[in-house]
């Protein structure tokens, strides 16, 4: 609703309730309409955060040789297997490449990283990490990959691969792929009735009689609540 | 365009001040009694039913930061507009001390996001000097509250139990939800060591309390607002049915920058900027009830300085901004290994802890004066910006069916699997207590700075002392206790005197209370029993700012129920022909 509609129901009486006098849905000045309306994300942002958002959008971070790196480390991190696809097939990059953006101290980690690897494998075998075979590059991520056996010149690359492998797995399972993988059945509607019989006799668990007399009883939940003097529920 | 003052054609009854729990009280309460209401809000509108501003149900891949907190400080799906840093609003802090300030500019303020813990203050908690001769007693006691408190009950519906604990009054409660997995293993571990572990009080729906709200649904998210209404914030429960009646008018954006008063003293309306188009308007009302949050309100009384008032409204006590204090937090977390491969089911339950512990000690028998409640968390939330994290420290935990665990960091297949197996696993435990109120924990005007809006901004001067620190040493060792028990493999070290015993900085619990506190003597309080200005009688205070002490509880509940009280004695004083 902007000012002049306000202002319209205002004069015309047409709202019968009370006035809401400024709009809350005023952009800032140099937030265009047509700036808004491509932005792809829509989950009940401001006017501002839409600007953000799309400002990050619009940025580029790797270049095009960083990006073929993060395409083939992430899929190291996370490979296809029998149960869901690859951080690649789940758009992991795109969502590497939006963070890098949005919180801008991961990106010295994030480039030097990715340069620190590019001169290991000019180093080793003369040639960039893109072009490695899968023998010589698995030999240099077995040297960053394990953070307790690592050697102390590793430490760079540790801690780059420690970012990349955050942000991998969080990119991973975070997405539809990611979540249907992890198999989290929640985000819907629908009734808590306490956890199911089967996993409680697994942990030899079960519910105390107070518990399940003062606890909800689900096929309750839409009779109105009334109480007695003292707050007992009739 | 002109700068200079508009005046609002209308003339109001009554000026409130800010939209949260007090100040949305007060304008259901004020206008249902007939009185004409300008309801004045630093932010935008805001309903969580509308889609445009919907969170609630919505998957991480739905934010491009998967609901990082790069944006909005508890996440980007989190309801609040604000945080602890807004642009253009600064404010500063003094003597190398810190406090962080946390706002949310939007219709029902910070009710929107909270955790809906609604608890009692008890008998005690009002009369805290009489116990341990520290800070002051309230001017009022649980008597006092205690019809105001029933009244919330049940206008805005809480579930709990009745548990019959002395200085955690019972009241009308809805059913609370059954516990889930860990909460059952916590409660079973923290009962070994004769912590009690009791069902938790939230403003959330379990059942139907009327035809106008619906009941919840259990998606455990009411920090993102929720769509049927299902829990309480003050622009769904409270504004929206008083704008309903017709006789609340709502200014959004309307940034207050202070009372004005006539010669003899009175306050006359508010002086407020605009900020869509930064021109300053004036309401006139009758009587300003301040609502704007404890230190916002501070912010405002010490910026209304006039000859009847030169050191702030009704500051003629000079405490105006003193009392500050927040309650205490630290926490702990660690990984149930029996939890690792759990079976999985719909967990999400509503949005918050199902059970909690009470304080539960004789501060007599220990070395710190005030107690502290333990919130719980863990279990199978949705996953989020996170999720995955840490394999390089926390791998090692997870063990093959010979036992023998995995190697940190790594990458591939087993990686992948490893995640799946750990999901769930994770229990943690959050200690929130009341510290001690000090007349040198305040904010103040800084001199040398302004907001966007050309308003003097506040300087923060906040240090814990030995009771808080030692507080928080028991803290950890009680987490250590129940997570011992519980078999769980506890995450990092226990926080040392180097760090004050993890005690969180000052602000970051969101419950900082004091301000313009209340009291019998206009010389030490700077407002009545009825949070009535001393020094301006048509001026009221209905936020944490009038609060004495706060107590080992959550302030809303408080708010809520003082700000009705306050209201019925503003109706009182209408009727009187007194304001």
């Amino acid at each position: 609703m902007d000012r002049r509609e306000n202002l319209r129901l205002l004069l015309s009486g047409s709202l019968a309730t009370g006035f809401i006098l400024t709009a809350g849905c005023n952009l800032p000045e140099n937030a265009k309409e047509e700036n808004v309306a491509i932005t792809t994300y829509n989950y009940g942002r401001t006017p501002e955060e839409v600007l953000h958002d799309q400002k990050m959008e619009n940025d580029v971070f790797f270049t095009e040789r960083e990006r073929k790196m993060v395409e083939i480390l992430v899929d190291i991190i996370i490979p296809k297997d029998e149960k869901s696809g690859s951080a690649t097939d789940a758009g992991v990059p795109d969502f590497i490449e939006f963070m890098m953006k949005d919180y801008p101290n991961f990106q010295l980690t994030m480039r030097g990283g990715l340069q620190w690897l590019e001169s290991m494998s000019l180093k080793q075998y003369n040639q960039s990490f893109t072009d490695l075979n899968e023998q010589q590059r698995m030999g240099i991520i077995d040297e960053i990959a394990w953070p307790d056996k690592a050697t102390q010149e590793m430490a760079y690359g540790v801690r780059f691969f420690n970012l990349m492998r955050n942000l991998t797995c969080t990119g991973f399972f975070t997405t539809e792929m990611g979540i249907k993988d992890l198999d989290y059945q929640g985000n819907t509607p629908n009734q808590w009735d306490g956890v199911p019989q089967e996993v409680l006799d697994k942990y030899g668990l079960s519910y105390d009689e107070r518990t399940l007399e003062i606890c909800l009883n689900v096929k309750d939940q839409h009779k109105i609540a009334q109480w007695d003097e003292e707050g007992n529920l009739i | 365009m002109s700068f200079q003052i508009k005046e609002q054609d209308k003339k109001y009854d009554v000026c409130i001040v800010g939209s949260g729990a007090g100040g949305g009280m007060a304008a259901k309460i004020l206008s249902e009694a007939g009185l004409s209401v300008a309801l004045l809000e630093a932010g935008g509108d805001y309903d969580p039913a509308k889609d445009e501003y919907r969170t609630q149900l919505r998957w991480p891949w739905e934010s491009p930061r998967r609901g990082a907190n790069t944006q909005r400080a508890f996440g980007d799906f989190d309801a609040a507009w604000g945080g602890w840093e807004i642009e253009g609003e600064p404010y500063t802090r003094k003597d190398g001390t810190q406090f962080d300030w946390f706002r949310a500019r939007m219709l029902g303020g910070r009710t929107n996001h909270w955790g809906r813990i609604s608890l009692r203050f008890g008998p005690l908690d009002f009369k805290r000097k009489d116990i341990d001769g520290l800070g002051d007693n309230w001017p009022i006691g649980y008597e006092d509250v205690k019809p105001y408190y029933d009244k919330v009950d049940q206008l805005i519906g809480v579930f709990g139990s009745k548990e019959g604990i002395y200085n955690e009054p019972d009241g009308f409660f809805l059913p609370p939800p059954k516990p889930r997995l860990h909460e059952l293993f916590i409660k079973k571990a923290a009962m070994s060591s004769k912590i009690p572990v009791i069902p938790s009080r939230l403003s959330i729906l379990t059942r139907r309390i009327n035809d106008e709200r619906g009941f919840c649904f259990f998606c455990a998210q009411c920090n993102r607002g929720c769509q049927v209404y299902g829990d309480f914030s003050s622009s769904t429960c409270l504004v929206k049915p008083a704008m309903e009646k017709g006789k609340v008018d709502l200014y959004t954006h309307a940034m207050v920058r202070e009372v004005l008063t006539d010669t003899s003293g009175l306050a006359q309306g508010v002086l407020y900027i605009d900020k869509t188009d930064l021109n300053e308007y004036k309401i006139s009302a009758r009587a300003v009830v301040l609502a704007a949050s404890a230190c916002e309100t501070a912010r405002i009384m010490l910026n209304s300085k006039s000859k009847a008032h030169p050191d702030g409204l009704s500051n003629s006590s000079g405490v105006i901004g003193h009392y500050l204090h927040d309650s205490t937090g630290t926490d702990r977390m660690g990984i149930l290994p029996h939890l690792i491969d759990r079976p999985r089911y719909n967990e999400d339950g509503v949005g918050g802890l199902h059970v909690y512990t009470p304080w539960w000690l004789d501060n007599k028998k220990l070395d710190f004066p005030r107690g502290y409640h333990i919130e719980y968390w863990g279990g199978m939330g949705m996953p989020s910006y996170g999720t995955g994290f840490g394999m390089d420290t926390m791998r090692q935990y997870i063990k093959d069916e010979f036992g023998t665990p995995s190697p940190n960091g790594g990458y591939g297949v087993s990686l992948k699997n490893d995640i799946r197996r750990i999901y769930g696993a994770r229990v943690g435990m959050s200690g929130r207590g009341e510290s001690i109120p000090q007349f040198d924990n305040y904010c103040e005007l800084d001199p040398n700075t302004v907001d966007k809006y050309g308003i003097p901004v506040l300087r923060f001067h906040y240090k814990w002392t030995d009771h808080e620190r030692k507080q928080s040493k028991h803290m950890h060792d009680t987490f250590e206790e129940i997570l011992t028990n519980m078999g769980a493999i506890i995450f990092g070290e226990k926080p040392g005197p180097d760090t004050e015993y993890g005690l969180l900085a000052p602000g970051r619990i969101i419950h900082e209370v004091g301000t313009t506190r209340m009291g019998h003597d206009p010389k030490t309080s700077v407002l009545n029993s009825y949070a009535q200005a001393h020094d301006c009688k048509n001026l009221f205070v209905v936020d944490g700012g009038s609060f004495v002490s706060q107590a080992d509880k959550n302030p809303t509940w408080t708010i809520l129920a003082l700000a009705w009280r306050t209201s019925d004695y503003i109706i009182q004083q209408f009727k009187n022909q007194n304001i």
